[in-house]
């Protein structure tokens, strides 16, 4: 019963971590079914989010704002922060490439990125600035079956829920409203959905606000895990294989993806790690991305490419 | 006025495929050569401006060759045959510590076979060499998944093979020779009877290779191979109906890309660098050559020399401008100021010219021609 | 135009078809994608030497007729026979190394190469120096290169295209395009060569100049064509026999006239009155 009580704990944990992935991977999501922009800035706008929100936070309680007061108007400071970023973007970056192929806006992702990362340090500093929104202890369960029992790390869950709460969100969002009717038009083809009327540089700035927000969100979860700092820049990377094996275009897909990779590398670090010389996890989730890609080359989620001439 | 072609007419297929049909292009480049083999050592001897010091060579030009020659290896790959890589700085480590691996002796007991393989320790030149083609030979097997796995996707196979290699040379102690340190030093660079030892004499080293490998790489872009590249790159269906093999242009691309980048990776190990670890290599490195790439102009011999220029000289230049105007600055924030400048310089090149700097060279050289008239 | 021996070696040979005999035949073919049915039971052959006509109404399967010809579909079922040959499976590389070349519908040329470049990829099939001549260039690659670039000089000037050989395909107007990508095809000098629409979208003069080049192709370069063609007045004057499909399915199969009278050609295309 050890065994199986710490395979389930390794599990349970490696699943919950997934879904701190999948946070990450879903911004990515929102702005490549919206705009067919793969956006790398998307680990920038993270450490963007989360400078804006630790520091505003802690001026405020630094001049004696109650703790509840200084929770909301932080974030709704980090919030505008986020929607001038989309509006910028929109506006210096996107707009004028709005007709070239996909790579041209992938590299002008990249561009952004740089300034992203180089001026959110300039003006909220570059320190490592930690966040304590969430209990960061552990639950102790089970421990009537396994020995010991199974430790879950509650800001783990915490982060669970809002992903769950957030891709509800998103799907109701996507399938119902106009909006997200004229985003996904927009991701088809961006010169035909100009054509039918549909305000490209509008619906664009909505999906970079939107895709800003998740990334608070999902920096107000790794802020309190990791600190704010520069290199929670980095999550961006491992976005990428939750999102190969979800798939670039499917919200639940990018849970499962973020599920897979979580559990997959926590598995294999414990498991394998140790027989080839540990460090694994640094790679893992990118072999079992190509692994999956070998398989079905549009990830388990995305969608068939049928090549017609 | 300069610049007409009137009068250069070409009499054979030959002449009109030269890599530079217009005369006054052969001489500028006769010039250029003779500048940078003869030109350069000479007044580097002698300590003329700009050689007061070997900054200039030590620090500018032997990284530009080098990382030219990196460059001119990824755009082979994404340029001329439409693959995007994110982990060139795998094969540059591949290239790397096969050739040191090679130049120490290999010993490899294959305990399970109950055979072992030993090679005795080999010269500079065939290490390098060697040292490229264990890139190609992994080039090859990364290069196997883009026969199904296309675009952005391929990507991630690629930052598969840059995180994995990341891993193996820190963690298998085989390829650093068991140092504790996990850092290794180049041998002494002798390479057919000379001795490579001073800045001036590596950068001569560093100017051959460049000038061999990009001469060949030309003759191979404008020829048949390249043909097939570009087809497979422009429209890969077509391109197959036409008996184009996708299986042999994207492997063999795959593989002559991958040999350059390794070749370039060793000698930035042994001629730039001298003592090195896996960090120098990392995913910055790829990123640092995908930039070089792009800004330079995908598809581009000359662009892959424009674009590691420009990556390589901003940084230094935007370092030395606040100490140039007096402007007190502290290093940190330099530095966070060249990353937002540079990515703001990406973003409006790619909006002006997204073919980057060559096709910018190109268009001036259109309006040279014109000189002085307007149209 | 004179035929130029330099263009023209060893057509016979091998699996070498007569003139007037089958060269290509397809039976009980059928195609689906998915729940669609893109060809049903489709049987008819071309012969040697002549002008094949496929037409039909939009959505017919025409196109789908001609990938399966290629190699780029494989039909559920049906037996496709090419120079007396079954091919049960043809890919598109072994379709193009046994003689058969094509244009589509929407040009599609490699955007980012000259003219010139354009249609030398044509030659790949016919190159045998390996990557280390290339990479040397000057001895047999040249040598290789230079042959090859004269008998592209020979297809540039027959499509009066050398005025532009040099500009970037992407950069041509449509009609240009579109002879430049029969330059490409004729290049690989097949024995059937496939033609989806290449008058689409042309002036009456472009067209005459198409026509041109179709007949001299048949007629100079020993070539056998199959035709997708909508313009009636083209298929009716340059084709030899034609087949007509509708839904997927053959209507009708015979001379121009036979088929131009054909009730139930007739009906497929103007609708039938309820």
């Amino acid at each position: 019963m050890l065994l199986a009580g710490q395979v389930l704990e390794v599990l349970l944990g490696g699943l919950l971590s997934g879904v701190l992935y999948s946070l990450v991977a879903l911004g990515f999501v929102l702005i490549f079914k919206a705009s067919g922009v793969f956006n790398f800035a998307q680990g920038a706008m993270v450490l963007l989010a989360g400078l804006a929100l630790v520091r505003c936070l802690d001026f405020l309680t630094h001049h004696e704002f109650p703790a509840w007061a200084a929770v909301l108007l932080a974030l709704a400071f980090a919030a505008a922060i986020m929607a001038l970023t989309a509006y910028l973007v929109e506006r210096f970056v996107l707009g004028p490439l709005v007709n070239q192929d996909g790579l041209t806006l992938f590299m002008a992702t990249i561009g952004a990125t740089f300034v992203l990362e180089g001026a959110s340090q300039m003006i909220f500093g570059s320190d490592v600035y930690p966040l304590r929104l969430f209990p960061t202890d552990a639950w102790i369960i089970g421990d009537n079956v396994f020995p010991g029992g199974i430790l879950i790390n509650k800001l783990d869950v915490w982060g669970g829920l809002i992903a769950g709460v957030l891709v509800a969100g998103l799907a109701i969002f996507f399938q119902n409203t106009k909006t997200g009717r004229a985003l996904r038009a927009v991701a088809d083809d961006h010169a035909a959905a100009q054509s039918v009327g549909i305000p490209i540089s509008w619906i664009w700035f909505v999906v970079w606000l939107v895709a800003g927000l998740v990334a608070l969100v999902a920096a107000t979860v790794w802020g309190t895990k990791l600190g704010v700092q520069f290199s929670i820049t980095f999550l961006a990377l491992k976005a990428l294989p939750v999102l190969i094996i979800g798939g670039f275009t499917s919200v639940p897909g990018a849970i499962v993806g973020g599920l897979m990779v979580g559990a997959g590398e926590k598995l294999a670090e414990i498991y394998l790690g140790p027989h080839i010389g540990g460090g694994i996890e640094y790679w893992f989730a990118y072999v079992l991305a190509l692994l999956v890609l070998l398989i079905r080359p549009q990830g388990l989620f995305g969608e068939r490419i049928i090549e017609r001439i | 006025m300069l610049y007409r072609e009137a009068g250069q007419f070409k009499s054979s297929y030959a002449a009109d495929m030269a890599i530079f049909p217009i005369r006054q292009d052969r001489i500028a480049l006769l010039l250029l050569l003779a500048f940078a083999y003869i030109g350069v050592p000479l007044l580097a001897e002698f300590n003329l401006w700009p050689f007061r010091s070997d900054y200039l060579l030590r620090a500018i030009l032997i990284p530009f060759l080098i990382l030219a020659l990196g460059s001119i290896g990824l755009n082979i790959l994404m340029g001329y045959c439409g693959q995007i890589s994110l982990g060139t700085g795998a094969f540059m480590a591949i290239g790397a510590y096969s050739a040191y691996k090679f130049t120490t002796g290999v010993h490899l007991p294959l305990a399970w076979i109950g055979e072992e393989i030993s090679i005795p320790a080999l010269s500079v030149l065939p290490s390098i060499l060697l040292g490229g083609l264990m890139a190609a030979l992994v080039g090859i097997l990364f290069g196997i998944p883009s026969l199904r796995i296309k675009g952005l996707y391929l990507a991630v196979a690629t930052l598969a093979a840059q995180f994995f290699f990341d891993w193996v040379f820190i963690r298998v102690k085989w390829f650093t020779n068991y140092t504790p340190s996990g850092s290794v030093a180049a041998p002494e660079l002798k390479i057919l009877g000379l001795t490579f030892s001073t800045p001036t004499e590596r950068y001569l080293l560093c100017l051959a290779f460049v000038t061999v490998f990009a001469l060949m790489t030309k003759n191979l872009v404008r020829g048949n191979l390249g043909r097939q590249w570009m087809a497979i790159r422009d429209m890969d269906i077509a391109a197959e109906l036409m008996g184009i093999r996708p299986l042999y242009a994207k492997l063999s691309a795959f593989a002559i890309s991958s040999f350059v980048v390794g070749v370039a990776g060793a000698l930035w190990a042994f001629v730039y660098l001298g003592a090195w670890e896996p960090l120098a290599f990392n995913i910055d490195r790829s990123f640092q050559l995908l930039f070089m790439v792009i800004i330079g102009g995908l598809g581009s011999i000359l662009g892959s020399f424009l674009g590691a220029a420009f990556i390589l000289i901003l940084p230094i230049a935007l370092d030395q401008v606040p100490h140039a105007l007096g402007i007190p600055v502290t290093v940190e924030t330099v530095s966070l100021l060249v990353l937002i400048i540079t990515g703001a310089l990406i973003c409006c090149l790619l909006i002006v010219e997204p073919l980057g700097f060559a096709r910018l060279w190109s268009i001036a050289k259109e309006k040279l021609r014109l000189w002085p008239y307007p149209y | 135009m004179k035929a130029d021996v330099e263009l023209r070696p060893g057509r016979a040979g091998r699996n070498a078809v007569a003139p007037g005999e089958v060269l290509l035949s397809l039976e009980h073919v059928s195609l689906s994608f998915g729940g669609v049915k893109a060809l049903r039971d489709v049987s008819f052959d071309i012969r040697k030497g002549e002008i094949r006509a496929i037409i039909g109404p939009n959505g017919a399967g025409k196109t789908s007729m001609l990938n399966v010809i290629n190699g780029f579909y494989h039909p559920q079922e049906g037996v496709i026979t090419f120079k007396g040959k079954r091919r049960h499976d043809m890919r598109p590389h072994l379709a193009a190394s046994q003689g058969i070349a094509r244009t589509f519908q929407n040009v599609a040329l490699f955007k980012g190469m000259s003219t010139l470049d354009n249609i030398m990829t044509g030659r790949t099939l016919k190159m045998r120096r390996g990557i280390l001549a290339h990479m040397l260039h000057w001895g047999p690659a040249q040598r290789e290169e230079i042959r090859h670039r004269e008998a592209v000089e020979h297809i540039i000037d027959f499509l009066e295209i050398a005025h532009i050989r040099k500009v970037p395909v992407g950069k041509l107007p449509y009609g240009l395009q579109k002879r430049v990508e029969l330059g490409r095809a004729l290049a690989m000098e097949p024995e059937l060569l496939l033609l989806d629409e290449p008058m689409a979208g042309m002036n009456l003069e472009e067209k005459q100049d198409m026509s041109r080049f179709i007949l001299t192709v048949k007629d100079t370069f020993d070539t056998t064509i199959a035709l997708i063609e909508h313009d009636m007045g083209v298929v009716m004057d340059l084709s030899d026999r034609v087949v007509v499909l509708d839904y997927g399915r053959k209507i009708a199969d015979g001379s121009p006239a036979a088929v131009q009278n054909d009730q139930a050609v007739i009906e497929a295309y103007l609708g039938v009155a309820h």
